[in-house]
């Protein structure tokens, strides 16, 4: 037993709250124990999914943050176009629905045990464990980061939340004639199009308020990654002479004093320094034994989301090694989310396991404050190769950029938000 | 000739038959493929503000037309003609089966609010 006598209450009160709202009088949590580590778009849907799928199994989440900050729609706030507040929600739906909610980080986990330590001090068992981290950011990769950072006067604004309000700062005070950089790593890196719509965004502000102000991409990709056509029509149609790309440009020193860039050929100095470092998987994916791949990256079996390296812990979302044409996205962690939660569940009980997978991603990227372009794959799980390979035929990007596409892009936002979080 | 088209033909009989039982092993096999379309849709089909629309509670032949026109390309879109070409008519005739089985009511969380 190594569930601590204070969580023990937390659960019942929990499970006692779930029945007298359901009027369901049966006994929860008895079937299994599930801990899940992070409630991003990964842990909050596996949470869900778990308990939704299963009432009678006890879902514990463990999460560092107060609120849900979307990564997904959150550049529209460098745009200026929306606020913050409007990417951020609440996680009483997961209450709700029955999950018990620990506000706290996980700092270690022991895979014998099967305990997870918490930073408050906290020991909490489990037979499932589904660890949902995110990226962490590979600093050691430019010289001066972490020192730029904490001065604020660089940032990376990667992770959404006070460094993208920060950045929107940083822009606003910025003299009209000014140059914002935004620096990208090698891929993989969380969210493909994200750095192509950010310049969109920042270019938008500057088109309307800042008109002599100029946009720098400095991209260590030899090209752009994601929707690269609709991406360089609307920088020239929407932009032109506002944003200028640059592949090939991998910083690898940054001077806050300064405000310079170096990249492997020149020194660039701006007046906004937004330099996003390579990722890896989030921390505790490390602490627990579960990277694979280039000391980055969590190896799963694609039809349980099971770590490759330890038993009865799952990994989902951005911090997995991504299979090949795989995003790391809202979408694509959210569907690891649903495949993860019933293969957990089929374990615990004893179940057979699915042994078909099927993964859908679709993504929106914002060009203005209301044009809008997709990309979309469908992945199947293949038994021969034991990985997630694109379905041939399917898929694709939008014709164009359109105000149609932005209505579905909010439509896709309501719904991904309600489906990972209600 | 005839040969090798009876052995494709048996192939694919075989093959089709293995699929099959392959989904016939996880009593949860179309909720599996339908959780790939709640992304968007909205956890069992009920969409949040409908865009894009609800598919639960909607009537199996219909969705099941649906997706073959988008697969098709008879029917115009955004992305769905995109999507629906990664799934075989099998799957779509699971996935539409599902969502026709789905009542709204039963499914739907105490609280939609601010979404």
């Amino acid at each position: 037993m190594t569930i601590s006598r204070r969580d023990f209450i937390k659960w019942v009160s929990a499970t006692a709250g779930a029945a007298a709202v359901s009027g369901c009088a049966t006994t929860s949590g008895s079937a299994g124990r599930v801990i899940v580590i992070g409630a991003g778009y990964g842990g909050a849907t596996a949470a869900k999914y778990v308990k939704m799928w299963a009432p009678d199994i006890a879902v514990t989440v463990v999460e560092r943050g107060a609120e849900f900050i979307s990564c997904p729609i959150s550049n529209l706030v460098l745009g200026g176009s929306i606020q913050l507040k409007d990417v951020t929600h609440g996680y009483d739906g997961l209450k709700k629905r029955g999950v018990t909610l620990v506000r706290d980080e996980a700092v270690s986990v022991d895979p014998v045990k099967r305990e997870v330590r918490l930073a408050g001090g906290n020991v909490l068992g489990y037979d499932r464990l589904i660890v949902s981290p995110g990226i962490d950011f590979m600093y050691d990769a430019i010289r001066n980061y972490q020192q730029a950072e904490s001065s604020g006067r660089v940032l990376h604004a990667w992770k959404a939340g006070p460094q993208t309000v920060a950045l929107r700062k940083q822009l606003e005070a910025m003299r009209d004639g000014g140059v914002y950089i935004l620096a990208m790593p090698l891929a993989p890196y969380r969210c493909p199009p994200g750095p192509y719509e950010r310049v969109c965004q920042v270019a938008h502000y500057f088109k309307t308020a800042k008109p002599r102000s100029k946009v720098l991409l400095l991209d260590a990709n030899p090209d752009v990654t994601s929707k690269g056509a609709l991406f360089k029509a609307a920088w020239k149609g929407l932009y032109g002479g506002i944003i200028e790309y640059r592949p090939n440009s991998n910083v690898v020193e940054v001077d806050a004093s300064s405000m310079t860039v170096k990249t492997d050929f020149e020194n660039l100095k701006g007046n906004v320094l937004n330099v996003v470092p390579p990722h890896k998987a989030g921390l505790i994916a490390e602490r627990a034994g579960l990277i694979t791949a280039n000391n980055r990256w969590c190896g799963i079996d694609w039809l349980t989301a099971e770590s490759l390296a330890q038993k009865n812990i799952h990994v989902l979302g951005d911090a997995t090694l991504s299979a090949q044409a795989m995003p790391k996205s809202a979408s694509m962690a959210n569907q690891h989310a649903k495949v993860c939660a019933a293969a957990v569940i089929a374990l615990i009980k004893g179940q057979p396991v699915n042994p078909i997978s099927m993964l859908m991603n679709a993504c929106y990227s914002f060009v203005s404050d209301k044009q809008v372009i997709h990309v979309t794959s469908v992945h199947a799980y293949d038994a021969s190769q034991k990985t997630m390979l694109p379905v041939k035929g399917a898929g694709g990007v939008s014709d164009k950029a359109s105000e149609l596409e932005g209505t579905y892009a909010w439509g896709w936002a309501r719904n991904i938000w309600a489906d990972t979080l209600v | 000739m005839r040969s090798h088209l009876a052995l494709c033909a048996a192939l694919v009989i075989v093959f089709g038959a293995l699929t099959s039982s392959a989904y016939a092993q996880d009593p949860n096999a179309a909720r599996s493929l339908a959780a790939t379309c709640f992304t968007c849709h909205g956890t069992d089909g009920i969409s949040v503000g409908g865009v894009p629309p609800s598919l639960a509670g909607q009537d199996k032949k219909y969705l099941l037309q649906q997706m073959k026109d988008f697969k098709a390309g008879k029917r115009p879109a955004t992305i769905m003609h995109q999507q629906a070409k990664g799934y075989s008519d099998e799957q779509l005739e699971q996935i539409a089966g599902y969502f026709a089985a789905v009542k709204p009511a039963a499914t739907a969380p105490a609280s939609r609010g601010g979404y």
